[in-house]
């Protein structure tokens, strides 16, 4: 999205339950600033993410991807994020694939105590997807609102 | 068709101050679905949640969006609302304006920006919302506490007073943990065995506890209300129903030379051993890396001595499976090794010792017998030295701890007086950063420690000690004097750091209950819940949870056993209605979802359906045990025909909230 | 006062207000006696943005640099490598320097090695 003549990226950030969404809540509750262009949907658990959400969030406009769940072996369901991290690899292999460049997706553990790492996750996360620019390649243009 | 009421908190300022929330609620007004839009100053208020039912009345709402605080804090609150005005309280969803918007930013254009996406997303969430019905599941009346400390036993005591069995579980021989080897307590200076021991007797004989001793919990598995919890009964080759606990073989062993693990390997031990006089239960066992039978296959004077025939060299470890409703987490903590600190000259001399060597060394059941002699000559020392903050506060990397232990302060006051007391000729020196002393009647014992017994505290930190001809050169800053002081001292006494038991990290992932980063458990919230863990069902006690002393352990204790009382009443617990749900059409019976589950909550069924031309098909179909079901949603992704989904968090939700937000 | 601060943390690489004053580098500085300043009051000059002073100390030339304050420093905050950074800070404004390049060679013992070559192998083996 080009703001005031500046590309503000949309960046869509999926957050577990337990771990990252908490963590997430605890960097607001500290104050701890990251841009706005992040906004945040709440799943379950890192497994619950369909690589069909991170295609329709492309397809829909979205410039970056980024998918947070507990640290391996802290998985509040035990064995989800192992999952999550399996599909992941090779989504973003096939993402990179088609040409999605590879840093415009991301998985990172975020634990509910690590609020100053989620804040720092997105700071970067916002910086590398504006030095990418805009994700052209998946967006469908039937989506597009005028 | 839905129709929608959307609620714009402004939570005071702290939502309005970055947030336009007229403007927020005025946008979203416009929102298809949405009938109903307003703002407010306290939504969660009794007030504010009258005009949410009132509203849901009058407007005869469907479905209610919420632009609040996380729905972490206030999703529960706002359901019921929901269902007190007769709406299914799946109804309603939160958008997170305050934690994940309005504190995050300073700029109130950006933040209204944000706020207005966040309430569409939950918009469009809430309009594919369906009433979802909680179903419940059965409490299994027995709690298991892990760790037979002062927590533990705390813990224990309260839940079966409540008239709840409960089981614990302790890995060394003997319940009592750290606090046995405490010589005397702060603030009061009584005795801490005088005060223990009987607890761990009446925890013997209260017929709702079961101890068992020298095991660990080696699985678990299930979910609150209904754990199964494997329990490994490590083999002590001595029969626990035979033994009397009269200690002949402790005596008659020839293997005389084992570190004596109680006594922090001040002094030695027999191969075959009681821990202490008072140990519960009272059972000699048999310390494999040293029994010379155990080893060689010659020895067996134990065997020889014992008259009530209890020694069983053939004895193994047994698993012991066993139901629980909650779990109690009390594993408690330890001193760290000091090898990093070598400037300190631990390794080096024996008359270095830490704190809680010191209280073996002070106390009457003690190596010396209480008296306080130097280890290394067992001369009465004349000059002591305590360094504070050994390992605690430290940011320099692998090097000691980053937190405060918050004990060392007042047991080393507690020491320093001791001394002064039971040996006035001798010079007590304590270097301090900070003396630490919050705590009813805390600051008062420091006072008198430097007023009336003469404690010299000293701001600064001791750099280096250097063992030579029998004494401990000690080189230490005076900061407020301005100078260096070179100290020549008899002992050295370092506040080591403590740290979580490691035991907790492995128990911590069969629990799937979170940590910090010092492998202290994380509580369910800092401030409102601080003896829950985020995992429902499993309760914190003690110091795992973070540095505590004695009183504050009891009192989490008391606290942790009085949440677990409150579980053990229900008989039935409700579910989160959240589960997975297969489409029975669409199913092609494949099992990749079955093979995802956690929870074993997935079978496989043959069902007829009506084939072409009145024919009757028989298909093998998943269905999910909604009582068994977590809600992870692991299944949902696996599926290859799109079968499976999640209520709550369906797919066409989730997707919902991508549009949304991506428009 | 931050800007200076600033530069030190950029040329040490190392930020003084991490130091909670409990004095252990003074405790376990070998050159006490010699420095008029001592390594925590050295970091407190720093944070305090009292530089100018300690740039006209001669104690910062009796530094040994043995580093044992930045060994045994709890909070990384490295006294030594502010010592160092402040002896740069001196030599880097045009003829400050506190010895002539004529002057060194008089003063050369033979049989000690340089301090700046102990101080760059002690810092280099690290």
């Amino acid at each position: 999205m080009q703001v005031n003549g500046q590309f503000q990226p949309t960046i869509v950030a999926f957050c577990c339950n337990w771990c990252s969404y908490a963590g997430a809540d605890l960097s607001g509750t500290n104050r701890l600033q990251y841009p706005a262009n992040v906004k945040i949907i709440r799943i379950p658990c890192s497994c619950r993410l369909n690589p069909m959400f991170i295609l329709r969030a492309f397809q829909r406009g979205a410039d970056g991807v980024i998918l947070c769940g507990c640290h391996p072996g802290d998985c509040h369901y035990t064995t989800g994020n192992y999952y999550a991290r399996r599909r992941m690899t090779l989504l973003f292999n096939m993402l990179e694939y088609l040409g999605i460049e590879r840093d415009r997706t991301r998985v990172e553990w975020v634990s509910a105590a690590e609020g100053a790492k989620f804040a720092a996750t997105m700071n970067d996360f916002v910086e590398t997807i504006t030095r990418l620019g805009e994700n052209k390649r998946l967006e469908d243009l039937r989506c597009k609102s005028k | 068709m839905q129709r929608i009421g959307v609620f714009v908190c402004w939570c005071g300022s702290n939502i309005a101050a970055t947030v336009d929330v007229e403007a927020v609620a005025e946008a979203l007004s416009h929102e298809a679905g949405v009938v109903f839009s307003t703002n407010y100053q306290y939504m969660c208020s009794q007030a504010g949640q009258e005009l949410i039912q009132d509203t849901i009345r009058e407007q005869k709402l469907t479905g209610v969006v919420i632009c609040s605080c996380s729905p972490r804090m206030h999703e529960n609150t706002f359901r019921k609302t929901c269902e007190r005005a007769g709406i299914n309280p799946y109804m309603v969803e939160i958008a997170n304006i305050r934690e994940q918007c309005s504190w995050i930013h300073k700029d109130k254009a950006v933040g209204t920006e944000k706020a207005i996406i966040l309430g569409r997303a939950a918009i469009a969430k809430v309009l594919l919302n369906a009433p979802l019905t909680a179903g419940t599941s059965p409490v299994v009346k027995r709690a298991l506490v892990i760790g037979g400390g002062i927590a533990g036993i705390q813990t224990a005591l309260d839940i079966a007073d409540a008239g709840f069995p409960v089981d614990i579980v302790e890995k060394e021989p003997t319940i009592g943990g750290k606090m046995t080897q405490i010589d005397k307590t702060f603030p009061t200076l009584d005795c801490a065995a005088c005060i223990l021991t009987p607890k761990m007797v009446d925890a013997a004989q209260n017929e709702n506890i079961k101890i068992y001793a020298y095991s660990q919990v080696e699985a678990v598995k299930g979910f609150v209300g209904n754990f199964t919890v494997t329990i490994r009964r490590k083999a002590r080759y001595v029969d626990e129903t035979k033994c009397t606990g009269c200690g002949l073989c402790t005596e008659k062993c020839p293997q005389k030379k084992v570190p004596n693990a109680f006594n922090l390997g001040l002094d030695t031990r027999r191969a075959i051993y009681i821990p202490f006089a008072q140990a519960v239960p009272k059972i000699a066992t048999i310390d494999a890396d040293y029994c010379t039978m155990l080893k060689t296959g010659k020895c067996g004077v134990c065997s020889k001595v014992c008259t009530a025939g209890a020694i069983d060299y053939k004895q193994q470890d047994t698993l012991v499976e066993e139901q629980y409703g909650a779990i109690v987490v009390a594993t408690g903590y330890n001193p760290i090794k000091l090898d990093q600190f070598d400037e300190f000259a631990y390794s080096q001399s024996p008359d270095v010792v830490t704190s809680l060597e010191l209280e073996r060394l002070m106390n009457a059941a003690g190596p010396t017998g209480g008296t306080l002699l130097r280890p290394s000559d067992k001369t009465h020392p004349h000059t002591l030295v305590f360094v504070q903050c050994v390992g605690s506060r430290c940011d320099g990397g692998e090097k000691g701890k980053p937190y405060c232990s918050k004990i060392c302060c007042m047991y080393t006051a507690k020491h320093a007086m001791l001394i002064r007391e039971k040996y006035p000729d001798t010079e007590v020196y304590v270097f301090y950063i900070d003396v630490r002393t919050p705590g009813k009647n805390f600051d008062e014992f420091y006072r008198r420690a430097v007023e009336e017994y003469g404690v010299h505290y000293i701001k600064g930190m001791v750099g280096k000690v250097t063992p030579q001809n029998g004494k401990l050169y000690v080189q230490a800053a005076d900061l407020l004097g301005g100078q260096q002081l070179k100290i020549e001292a008899d002992m050295v006494v370092l506040a080591a750091a403590i740290e979580p038991d490691k035991s907790a990290r492995p128990l911590a992932t069969m629990l799937t209950a979170s940590m910090d980063t010092n492998d202290f458990f994380t509580e369910a919230h800092p401030k409102l819940r601080p003896v829950e863990s985020p995992t429902a069902g499993i309760f914190l006690s003690g110091a795992c949870q973070g540095p505590k002393d004695i009183p504050e352990t009891v009192a989490q204790a008391g606290a942790a056993a009085s949440k677990v009382i409150g579980l053990l009443v229900k008989d039935h617990l409700t579910c989160n209605p959240c589960v997975a749900e297969s489409n029975e059409l669409m199913c092609n019976g494949c099992s990749a979802c079955e093979k995802v589950c956690p929870y074993g909550a997935i079978s496989y069924i043959d069902k007829d359906f009506r084939g072409p031309g009145r024919t009757t098909l028989k298909r093998r179909v998943a269905q999910v045990n909604p009582a068994v079901c977590q809600g992870c949603g692991a299944c949902t992704v696996a599926c290859p025909s799109g079968a499976m989904d999640l209520k709550g968090f369906s797919n066409a939700q989730i997707m919902a909230e991508v549009d949304a937000i991506c428009k | 006062m931050r800007d200076s601060i600033e530069t030190i943390r950029r040329i040490s690489g190392v930020n003084p207000l991490k130091c909670m004053k409990c004095g252990k580098c003074t405790a376990t500085c070998p050159a006490y006696d010699e420095m008029e300043y001592h390594p925590h009051q050295f970091v407190d000059m720093v944070v305090n943005d009292r530089l100018e002073e300690l740039m006209s100390s001669k104690g910062i030339y009796l530094c040994l640099s043995c580093f044992a304050c930045i060994e045994r420093c709890p909070r990384g905050v490295k006294p030594g490598a502010l010592v160092e950074t402040v002896r740069l800070s001196v030599i880097r404004q045009q003829d400050q320097n506190h010895l002539k390049p004529q002057d060194i060679p008089a003063l050369l013992e033979e049989a000690l090695p340089q301090q700046a070559v102990t101080s760059a192998l002690r810092k280099y083996r690290r």
